[in-house]
């Protein structure tokens, strides 16, 4: 069985619809509490900084399999400004809107893989993954 | 969605019940400090028990809210918070540094009562 689901974000009411889509698959899945609310709580913060960056994109959450492992994969893509030094925005407190520059690093926490690919002019492409234990 | 807030003697109550958008934190914020400055309370408690989830835009509202609310003359008690939520908000690495807490509304007006009695 796979679940897969695209939320296009464009309005800030995207990033709650994206929010319960993560819920709801996190518990399909059979994630325990904790790890629902770290998953859910990621998937807003990568939509947000989509809908606020980048203006629009799209968070794409899936079930994905290694072997007998289960996962969540969480994949956040815009075609925004793109991100100049990957290395200040994964430092706590960095923010260039007077956030508290916890998304970023705080989804790097929250989840167990983690990549950013970004290019400036073309576009951000961040990829979290959360393993069923 | 707009979230009430309730009076109670000298003291403000809300209890947010709605999925918490990022305009109805903002709103929430505002209609709180003016009722503050309307009804001179004293003390609000924040019950946010129904929130499933705080994110780093709705921990500086509220921190927000709460720091703008004691510049008011109010004392502001947060309860509720769900322990996978606590969980999470530490992981994201944010605290709600000199924000006073409490596990329930039954407590958080026990503690505000003692607070705003302690200041008087
Ligand atoms: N998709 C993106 N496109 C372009 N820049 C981005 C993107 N995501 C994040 N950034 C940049 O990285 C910085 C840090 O992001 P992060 O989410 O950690 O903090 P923040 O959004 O500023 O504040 P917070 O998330 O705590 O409210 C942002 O201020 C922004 O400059
Ligand atoms: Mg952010």
């Amino acid at each position: 069985m796979m679940n897969k689901d695209t939320v296009h974000i464009q309005h800030e009411l995207d990033i709650v619809q994206a929010r319960q889509k993560g819920r709801e698959i996190s518990k399909k899945i059979a994630f325990g509490t904790v790890d629902q609310v770290r998953i859910t709580t990621a998937i807003s913060e990568l939509a947000r900084n989509i809908y606020l960056y980048a203006g629009s994109g799209d968070i794409s959450i899936e079930e994905i399999h290694d072997g007998n492992k289960k996962g969540i994969k969480i994949s956040a893509v815009d075609q925004g400004p793109g991100i100049a030094d990957i290395r200040k925005v994964l430092e706590d407190g960095y923010s260039t809107s007077g956030g508290l520059g916890a998304g970023v690093p705080g989804v790097k926490r929250l989840m167990d893989d983690f990549s950013i690919d970004s290019a400036v002019g073309k576009g951000t492409a961040i990829t979290a993954v959360k393993w069923l234990k | 969605m707009r979230i009430p807030i309730l009076k109670l003697n000298d003291m403000l109550l809300v209890s947010i019940q709605v999925v918490l958008d990022d305009q109805s934190a903002l709103m929430l914020k505002e209609d709180l400090l003016q009722k503050i400055h309307v009804t001179g309370a004293g003390g609000v408690v924040l019950d946010l028990t129904s929130l499933d989830i705080i994110d780093s835009f709705i921990a500086k509202v509220l921190g927000d809210m709460v720091s703008m609310a004691e510049l008011m003359g109010a004392k502001v008690v947060i309860t509720g918070i769900q322990p996978a939520v606590a969980i999470t908000l530490i992981e994201l690495g944010i605290s709600l540094p000199n924000i006073m807490t409490a596990l329930d509304l039954e407590k958080g007006i026990e503690l505000l009562r003692n607070a705003v009695i302690d200041d008087e």
